[in-house]
């Protein structure tokens, strides 16, 4: 049968596909093509066609290091470092200690309760730790109603990459259990069984079964997180920017849409957010190659 | 030992996620004497005083911003999942003459994100800044969901949509009257994981709107609750004017409530979704 042909039987499927497939290249396709602005000195009255090249020189600012892309860089780092190190294992212990309840119902109704943080938005989530842990919150009123003295944690720049990374580990922990839960669900008993006649103690049976168990799905969801590092939760920074200051709120991502969007400077926001979209691709591409040499299936396979 | 201090930790966590929620709704409700004795929040409320909603659902701001968030999750809901069926149902059927391009084109588009700047210059030279529609459209269809409703469309028996055929029946009757009625539990999934993002936007809102008057829920959540912006009469709409403290905390409930209502639901479901995504993807 000739394309034309089949064209032609397919036109209403052809129909079908269209708009969603338009909307996926308009808003996902269009917009990296919207990415040579970073070669250009974009002026909005002028447009993306009518704007001059100029080459690499808005990327100076990462070559030569410009002290505010630094600061963006390093922040951006510390918190990928907080990240990985406190909230990638957090639901891997949650989802053990979930699984070692004996009552079902107990463990059903600890689950409705974990899970529903995920569901909040950030404004809701940075709002209810406003009024949890604020200078007039629940946690400072019951201080000082018992005469404790007070503890200044919102809008304390301090403590700011810990505050940070608590609403992460409140909000999702609960919710990432449910891939490891499924995981150990899929772990064979009959392995336990075997340990434990074996002389395994609980501790060896978690080395040597349950551990191992969880490993592909470890490695698949820490090779997803690699492509994000960069990605360190811009609506919950943005969120709080104001009351910390530029000096340890500022990201990547802030710093794309301060200098950009709010700043002006159109061509070397685009530019860092290209070079860290890259950095993002390239990561994911390296973790999975790394995970084919040792022999894990990764995110695609070879 | 170990057991109990595993029952301990399980226990502290799960008191910590729930204690803000009852805090904030107890707050709300709680009459002013009470909330100005303890200096703030509220966890028991003495007895029940609903003056914070009524002033919020005078007129005011509040009541706009509501009114533009139930718009965009119902509409936005219901057009995505209209989108995203009709494509997912084409690429499922394996003679497809565009299927394998096309579901690549979806594929790829969630290996990358491309960029705040690049993406707000696409909604502006769309002319949709400043338009309600630049909170639907730009996010109307999701990658992810494309796939979860396909590996559902493809596991459909084909029988049936093959008896339909013989029988001379159109594309878009098969659509309607075979498969949509089989893929209902689906589609709930699906078009919960939309109403969830919708109504939880506040980015796109942030970016791409300057009128207040079509700021939804969320960013007005921001603006008095997070930055603390004093709401007068003026804002309101109405002269009765309970503390802030009250009001504020109304404002977070109404912007959780809508969640909390379809949360058993969400929750039975969304638990199969993301594994079926995980599985299939």
């Amino acid at each position: 049968m000739s394309l034309w042909h089949r064209l032609g039987r397919d036109r209403v499927l052809l129909l079908f596909a269209l708009p969603g497939a338009a909307l996926i290249i308009a808003f996902h396709y269009v917009p990296l093509l919207g990415n040579v602005i970073a070669f250009k000195d974009y002026q909005p009255f002028l447009g993306i066609g009518g704007s001059d090249w100029v080459g690499w020189s808005n990327f100076s600012v990462i070559f030569n290091g410009d002290p505010a892309f630094l600061r963006a860089l390093k922040n951006t780092l510390i918190l990928t470092g907080l990240q990985s190190v406190f909230v990638f294992p957090a639901p891997i212990l949650l989802a053990l200690m979930l699984n070692s309840l004996f009552s079902e119902r107990i463990k059903r109704i600890a689950q409705s309760i974990l899970y529903l943080p995920h569901f909040m938005s950030w404004v809701i989530v940075v709002a209810l730790f406003q009024q949890m842990l604020g200078g007039s919150g629940l946690l400072n009123n019951y201080l000082r109603a018992h005469d404790l003295g007070t503890l200044n944690i919102i809008g304390n720049s301090e403590l700011f990459h810990v505050l940070l990374t608590s609403q992460i580990i409140w909000k999702d922990t609960g919710w990432a259990t449910i891939l490891f839960l499924a995981a150990l669900s899929q772990i064979d008993s009959q392995l336990y069984e075997a340990a434990s006649v074996d002389g395994a103690s609980p501790r060896r049976q978690l080395w040597h079964v349950t551990l191992p168990g969880l490993r592909g799905i470890i490695i698949l969801l820490f090779i997803l997180r690699l492509g994000d590092s960069l990605t360190v939760g811009f609506e919950q920074i943005i969120l709080q920017q104001q009351a910390v200051g530029r000096d340890v709120s500022e990201v990547l991502d802030t710093y794309v849409y301060n200098n950009g969007v709010l700043g002006g400077a159109w061509g070397v926001a685009a530019a860092v957010g290209l070079v860290k979209g890259l950095v993002g691709v390239a990561l994911v591409l390296a973790a999975n190659k790394v995970a084919h040499i040792f022999g894990e299936q990764g995110v695609y396979s070879r | 030992m170990i057991r109990v201090l595993k029952g301990v930790v399980l226990l502290v966590f799960c008191a910590v996620v729930i204690i803000p929620f009852v805090a904030v709704i107890s707050t709300s409700i709680a009459p002013n004497k009470q909330i100005t004795e303890s200096g703030g929040l509220v966890l028991l409320p003495e007895s029940v005083d609903f003056a914070a909603y009524r002033s919020l659902f005078a007129g005011g701001v509040v009541t706009q911003a509501l009114g533009v968030s139930v718009f965009v999750t119902v509409v936005g809901t219901l057009l995505s999942l209209t989108v995203s069926c009709l494509l997912a149902y084409a690429l499922a059927r394996p003679s497809f003459v565009a299927g394998r391009p096309i579901l690549l084109v979806v594929l790829f588009s969630m290996l990358f994100s491309p960029g705040i700047i690049p993406t707000y210059l696409v909604v502006k030279g769309a002319g949709l800044l400043d338009s309600i529609w630049s909170l639907i459209v730009p996010t109307m269809i999701s990658a992810f969901n494309v796939i979860v409703l396909r590996a559902f469309f493809m596991n459909l028996p084909g029988e049936l949509t093959e008896s339909a055929r013989m029988d001379g029946a159109s594309e878009l009757k098969i659509f309607g009257y075979v498969v949509l009625p089989l893929s209902k539990a689906v589609l709930s999934v699906v078009g919960l994981f939309y109403a969830v993002s919708y109504w939880n936007a506040f980015f796109s809102a942030l970016l791409y709107l300057n009128d207040s008057r079509l700021w939804p829920l969320q960013l007005v959540l921001r603006t008095y609750v997070i930055n603390d912006t004093q709401l007068g009469s003026a804002e309101l709409g109405t002269e009765l004017l309970p503390p802030q403290a009250s009001i504020q905390m109304a404002i977070l409930v109404v912007s959780i409530v809508p969640i909390l209502l379809i949360y058993p639901f969400l929750q039975r479901h969304f638990a199969k979704g993301v594994l079926t995504g995980a599985v299939k993807g």
